[in-house]
């Protein structure tokens, strides 16, 4: 079985300031890491890979640095990995950059399972796994928390829907997004890092493409324009539960069912 | 030789701290009769939950003319009974006493009230690039509870204790007179230094009701590494080797499988790694990402080098609330893991940490009885469990005490102590004594028969 997983690279703290003149982050000194959506994926990939005796392969698209989450993915357990990276995909917005992971995807040879994380910590759009399913023409299913079988070319998996879980099967090829908190990522081991060698990751961009039409790439490629970046509002919102014993204990109920924890 | 409440008293202390304050007899909830763990219950006669120094002050100078026994409790999560009204009278709560009442960064101090929560206060200092090092496990404890014990925690390796961090406290006298003992300076060689003797004391010399406490610049990075080894004995041996590599990780804490799956358990979510019988956990923090690097890569390579099957990485602020909220919640799970169980908290030197581990572990197959552990490495201070699990009530006393004689007796043949962290308090007491002997003893009992000529604060503790 072979399971592709997106994985991107973000800054490393919530906390990144937006530029209020440009609307753009700053990223300068900021430390990057692994969006954190993206290692539950992994994890989900490399656990199906034990379990079905498959392999787990990493692509990113993002600056030459971007490298580095790969090589994190590998000192997971990845056997390697991927970075799409040319200046002529510089400003691609949602559609852009599903359009461009999908024809890097293309390059990565065949594949049964593209596992994506459900968003990204710096854009939070949650569409990017859809949109790539879409230019594969392969099926697609969002919010997945967990992969109960995989028999034949079907995998049996269930997904959080908003006001319900749906257990579904879908057929291979396929993408899936996966939901935060499914599972607990394994650690990176250094003992790993130490044996890789400079060439681990393989680069590809935009000449390795079938589809040489510039104007698919890129800002130009964009069907969206970002007007203003701002950070959004925190909520610090409580809900205190009120009442005698017993109307307490049935808000709460209500509470606890409305999160889907019973 | 003490005298009741009565309710000419229980007016009094309306007076003085407001009627919603002062709860007495059937409406003081049970908890209040216990800490966390020290074995001990007995319930005060009234609760009152105070507010100011002032109102500290007058319910002493009150309880001082009437021979009224005073404990105080913080959020009451002790270890060894120190919070345990034993003779009844008057518990005092510091909870509402939660003010970080001025952050100084040209002294690089902190000045707070006794009730504010250690993970309050941690995070309002990193909010302010900030860190207060001392790291107890137990992050709902108030401040006023750490300094009580000279709480260490995780970082000592690196930073030292609590009292390493006390640089001024606000005080209230048994006969309800106010000090100050220290203050915002570096250094301080006018006299005995009362401000130590009160740290650790357990409330048993005066009522800490304003702290001073000293602040370092919040290092900019921070990594953990989680070092898997095949075998308790393999992981313990690694401590001394890398001190002896000349870096000095903030913090090396030891681990086995059975705690963390007992936390798994508890905390219903996997650890990144269940894999090896026994872990280390490092962590290094510096300036720059170079120096902590280099750090991390040393003692890396060095437990490859002497067996370590892996050393796992654990760099982002998700890996390591993974890592290290299971190892918070460590002694909670395994006091889920039993019907009931005790612990010990011996410090002994750190190159005699696997000596005493492999005693605990003979000890246990010998008296039939489970007494999982986890502990500071670094530091030498460990803590052991015993469980009773389905012993009767006989045979669990037996073997309770069988085993603590055994652990003291061991810790003190190898240069330890009876605590390290959790202090004396009620439960503690008679290893306490059997290891100081009299003269210690002595000594302690003038040291709190100087502070509090009628013994009204915390009877019954440390050396009583």
């Amino acid at each position: 079985m072979k399971i592709i997983v997106c994985v991107k690279q973000v800054p490393g703290s919530s906390n990144v300031q937006v530029d209020p003149v440009t609307g753009v982050l700053k990223r300068d000194g900021v430390q990057s890491k692994m969006n954190p959506y993206d290692l539950y994926g992994i994890e989900l990939g490399l656990s199906l890979a034990e379990k079905y005796n498959g392999e787990v392969k990493t692509i990113t698209m993002g600056p030459p640095q971007a490298k580095n989450v790969i090589i994190e993915s590998i000192c997971m357990g990845a056997k390697g990995g991927t970075v799409i990276s040319d200046r002529k995909f510089a400003g691609a917005d949602v559609l852009a950059t599903a359009y461009t992971i999908s024809q890097g995807i293309k390059k990565c040879g065949d594949f049964d399972i593209i596992i994506c994380g459900k968003q990204t910590t710096d854009g939070d759009t949650a569409q990017v796994g859809a949109e790539v399913s879409e230019f594969l023409g392969i099926p697609n299913v969002a919010n997945v928390i967990s992969v109960e079988e995989i028999t034949g070319d079907k995998v049996y998996l269930t997904a959080s829907l908003d006001d319900k879980v749906v257990r579904m099967s879908v057929k291979m090829p396929c993408l899936i997004s996966v939901d935060g908190d499914i599972n607990s990522p394994r650690l990176p081991s250094y003992k790993v890092k130490q044996t890789l060698k400079d060439d681990i990751v393989e680069f590809i961009s935009f000449e390795n493409f079938d589809d040489q039409n510039p104007d698919n790439y890129g800002l130009s490629g964009s069907a969206t324009q970002v007007e203003r970046i701002f950070p959004p509002e925190k909520n610090n919102e409580k809900h205190t539960v009120e009442g005698d014993a017993k109307q307490q204990a049935d808000e709460l109920y209500g509470l606890i069912r409305d999160c889907k924890l019973i | 030789m003490y005298n009741r409440v009565d309710s000419n008293d229980i007016s009094k202390l309306k007076n003085i701290a407001g009627d919603t304050n002062v709860v007495y007899g059937d409406d003081i909830n049970p908890d209040y009769a216990h800490d966390e763990l020290g074995g001990v219950e007995r319930m005060p006669e009234v609760l009152v939950r105070v507010h100011t120094t002032e109102e500290i002050s007058e319910i002493m100078k009150h309880a001082y003319e009437r021979s009224i026994p005073v404990t105080v409790r913080g959020s009451g999560t002790g270890l060894v009974g120190s919070a345990v009204p034993l003779e009844g009278g008057i518990l005092l709560e510091t909870t509402q006493m939660n003010k970080i009442l001025e952050l100084d960064a040209d002294t690089l101090t902190v000045t707070v009230q006794p009730g504010v929560l250690l993970m309050e206060l941690s995070a309002f200092c990193e909010e302010n690039d900030f860190l207060y090092p001392p790291d107890p496990g137990e992050k709902s404890a108030t401040i006023g509870g750490n300094i009580s014990t000279n709480a260490g925690g995780m970082r000592a390796v690196k930073y030292g204790v609590t009292r390493d961090y006390v640089r001024g406290l606000t005080v209230v006298m048994p006969n309800g007179e106010v000090m100050k003992l220290g203050g915002k300076i570096a250094k301080n060689s006018s006299g005995y230094s009362l401000k130590d003797l009160v740290i650790g004391s357990e409330g048993t010399l005066c009522i800490i009701t304003e702290a001073i406490l000293k602040l370092v610049p919040l290092p900019k990075v921070s990594v953990s590494l989680l070092v898997p080894f095949s075998d308790m004995k393999s992981a313990i041996e690694a401590v001394p080797k890398i001190f002896g590599s000349k870096v000095t990780p903030t913090a090396i804490e030891y681990m086995s499988r059975d705690t963390i799956l007992f936390s798994e358990s508890y905390l219903g979510k996997k650890f990144p790694d269940t894999k090896s019988d026994a872990y280390i956990l490092l962590t290094f923090d510096g300036n720059t990402e170079e120096q902590v690097e280099n750090d991390m890569k040393a003692v890396a390579d060095l437990c490859l080098e002497i067996g370590a099957l892996d050393v796992y990485i654990v760099d982002t602020e998700e890996r390591k609330k993974a890592v290290w909220s299971a190892r918070g919640a460590f002694l909670e799970a395994i006091k889920a893991s039993t019907t009931e169980m005790d612990e010990c908290d011996v410090v002994v030197p750190v190159n005699k940490i696997d000596e005493f581990i492999k005693f605990t572990h003979s000890l246990a197959d010998e008296m039939n009885v489970r007494i999982p552990s986890f502990g500071h490495a670094g530091d030498g201070n460990l803590h052991i469990y015993i469980c009773r699990d389905e012993l009767d009530d006989k045979s669990w006393n037996e073997i309770l005490k069988a085993c603590f004689e055994r652990m003291y007796k061991k810790a003190e043949e190898m240069g330890g102590l009876v605590s390290g962290e959790h202090g004396i308090g009620y439960a503690k007491k008679e290893y306490l004594k059997n290891q100081f002997g009299l003269m210690q003893i002595e000594l302690m009992k003038g040291i709190k028969s100087v502070f509090d000529t009628k013994n009204i604060l915390n009877p019954g503790k440390i050396c009583f």
